[in-house]
């Protein structure tokens, strides 16, 4: 079965990455006591990295790290002591996810439609004016358009708060800012995709069928682009549930890109780690589903590997 | 009595970066119920830009129509509107394309392929069009057409794609059925199913058929009338018989002795027709053959051949139907070499 071979490599993959980081990280110099080593009685640095396993071989580190990983638990945080790094994702996952998935559909939606109506005007007015926004927005980094939008909409028209989190309306400046890269990356790939579709035969085919301009559009043209869109929707996803770092320290979001910042600083070994794992994880699962929906889309897909 | 169809001095351009091409220069005919036509000529004669402008499907740009008129039940086509034209297309009538690999929806059930056209031409219903689908899927010969239907066309072969073309161009009862090629990018022994199945079709449904392809066999055995292309221009036509058994042109005389014919008694050399095509960015202004022609006289390359009618129907555009022109066996006596 496919699925199954799919789903046994994808644990495997979520192994080897978890490995990586492993290794990755202990060649990152110092640990997390060096700072404290100064000034702490070495007694006490001691006693730190025994809580932590530090004072174990590197392979007894790894056993252990890897065993709690399988059991879903990804360990204390050593920066803040009453929390483990479960917690932190839990705490900061939401915010982190509600503004990825927020973004992700007005990238999609919008980068999908600005580019079907690019392609369809090809060389006219409309997609001029398409790919400029489309330049625009991939040339526009986040942190600039984000001051850009609180500015306008927060400051002078005071129509949207300025920053923090909790309601809808706090959401909508950091989507927007989010969003725009990834739509814009959308509208190029689907116009391109779309203009290659529609000199296909089979679109004249559709046309000498005497369909209208809009259905062959709609049941002809974009299934048929789509797919190399949605091969890019995967990493998209992830990029923008995690790397939303700039936006939420912008807007002040509780999100969990700081964490994951904060803690490489930090050398906080069990959060970088948990994290790490996390986006992974979700990645790799991402791709899982994408792969799978390849073959809702394309009927030639085959979800069976060759020796099925 | 009016035509079915009636192409005049149908015109079109295509502009380039090089500059226009002219790819269809006066073309004039007419298709009439219940016949077959057959479009033959080499590669870039014209044949496909004419026929798909029928169905209205040249781009423009970066095609032009740059004049003509073609009428269809007596109504001009070609200046109609997108919307009215969409009535006919696919309802009146159907066409299919060269390559069955690439003029099916890869994405798309075979059989609601079928159905598109049922469904905005003649209103069925969702379960009626599936219905009559399966009936066009046996129809077609493809069998097990209930299983037929619900596949993906990469599931069927190529020569069970142009059948399914041909299920699609068919499905609304068409009273013209336009077919570029469509046997071209097929199997030999696929080939003659197909064209088996559509000279079956014609005789059952008496729908008129105007045949493109450069195969002078196809031609012999299913059309009534024979249009030979050349440079874009139309250099001779006339019936199966006429133009198999008294051609008059030299480029119909060429295409016929570069068919293989298997009866032949002493092995024969395949004759070529040296040369090639003439550039359409800036056509000659004599006869487009004249350069590649073996009898070729002054007049050929400065001046245009006018139509000479042979007999009723059959016309030919070469000066050496022209009653002033010397008879092929003179030039053949003064050194000509013989097709």
């Amino acid at each position: 079965m496919y699925i199954v071979k799919r789903f046994l490599t994808m644990l495997l993959t979520i192994w080897v990455i978890a490995s990586l980081t492993f290794v990755i990280m202990k060649f990152i110099p110092g640990d997390p006591f060096a700072s404290d080593a100064d000034v702490l009685p070495e007694e006490v640095v001691e006693n730190m990295r025994a809580k932590y396993n530090l004072d174990e071989p590197i392979p007894i580190q790894y056993v252990l790290y890897i065993k709690n990983l399988a059991m879903f638990d990804l360990g204390p945080s050593i920066q803040s002591e009453t929390r483990t790094v479960n917690d932190i994702i839990a705490s900061g996952f939401p915010a982190s996810a509600t503004l990825g998935l927020q973004s992700l559909l007005i990238a999609i939606v919008f980068g999908l439609l600005l580019g079907i109506i690019a392609a369809l005007y090809h060389n006219r007015f409309l997609d001029y004016v398409s790919m400029v926004i489309a330049i625009v927005g991939i040339s526009v980094p986040s942190f600039i358009l984000a001051p850009l939008l609180i500015n306008y909409f927060s400051v002078k028209w005071g129509l949207l708060p300025v920053a923090s989190w909790g309601s809808f309306q706090h959401s909508i400046l950091p989507t927007l800012a989010l969003a725009t890269t990834p739509l814009a990356v959308v509208a190029r790939f689907m116009r391109s995709s779309m203009l290659d579709v529609m000199n296909q035969n089979y679109i004249k085919t559709a046309d000498a069928k005497g369909l209208s301009s809009f259905k062959i559009v709609l049941k002809h043209g974009i299934r048929n682009a789509i797919l190399p869109v949605v091969s890019f929707i995967g990493p998209l996803f992830v990029s923008l549930i995690t790397g939303t770092f700039v936006i939420e320290k912008i807007f002040a979001i509780p999100g969990i890109g700081k964490y994951f910042v904060d803690s490489i600083f930090n050398r906080d070994y069990p959060v970088i780690m948990g994290t790490t794992v996390f986006f992974s994880v979700i990645l790799v699962f991402t791709l899982f589903l994408i792969d799978i929906s390849y073959r809702l889309i394309d009927p030639r897909i085959k979800l069976t590997s060759k020796g099925d | 009595m009016s035509h079915l169809l009636e192409v005049n001095h149908l015109k079109i351009n295509f502009k380039t970066y090089g500059g226009e091409v002219k790819a269809v220069r006066d073309v004039s005919f007419h298709v009439d119920k219940g016949e077959v036509l057959a479009i033959v000529g080499e590669s870039g004669s014209g044949k496909s830009v004419t026929v798909q402008s029928i169905m209205g499907l040249i781009p423009t740009p970066p095609g032009i129509i740059k004049g003509g008129s073609i009428r269809f039940q007596g109504k001009e086509l070609l200046r109609r509107p997108k919307k009215e034209l969409r009535k006919v297309k696919g309802s009146k009538i159907g066409m299919i394309f060269q390559d069955p690999m690439t003029s099916l929806n890869p994405t798309m059930r075979v059989g609601k392929q079928i159905e598109e056209g049922l469904i905005i031409h003649q209103r069925l219903s969702k379960s009626e069009a599936k219905k009559r689908a399966i009936e066009m899927i046996k129809l077609v010969g493809i069998p097990n057409p209930e299983e037929r239907y619900n596949q993906y066309p990469h599931e069927f072969s190529g020569g069970m794609r142009q059948r399914a073309m041909i299920a699609i161009a068919l499905a609304c009862n068409p009273e013209l059925l336009i077919a570029d090629e469509p046997t071209t990018a097929l199997d030999v022994t696929i080939q003659a199913q197909v064209l088996e199945l559509m000279k079956q079709i014609q005789e059952e449904t008496k729908t008129s058929i105007i045949l493109i392809t450069h195969d002078l066999g196809v031609v012999a055995e299913t059309a009534q009338r024979v249009i030979v292309m050349y440079g874009g221009m139309m250099v001779e036509s006339g019936t199966v018989f006429d133009i198999f058994e008294n051609p008059k042109h030299p480029y119909t005389w060429g295409l016929l002795n570069s068919i293989p014919n298997i009866d032949e008694e002493e092995k024969k050399q395949l004759e070529p027709i040296d040369g090639s095509p003439p550039d359409l960015f800036a056509p000659p202004k004599g006869c487009p053959f004249a350069p590649r022609c073996k009898y070729a006289m002054e007049v050929c390359l400065e001046e245009m051949p006018s139509e000479y009618e042979i007999d009723g129907g059959h016309v030919a555009k070469c000066w050496l139907n022209d009653p002033r022109a010397p008879k092929e066996e003179e030039l053949v006596a003064l050194g000509r070499e013989e097709w």
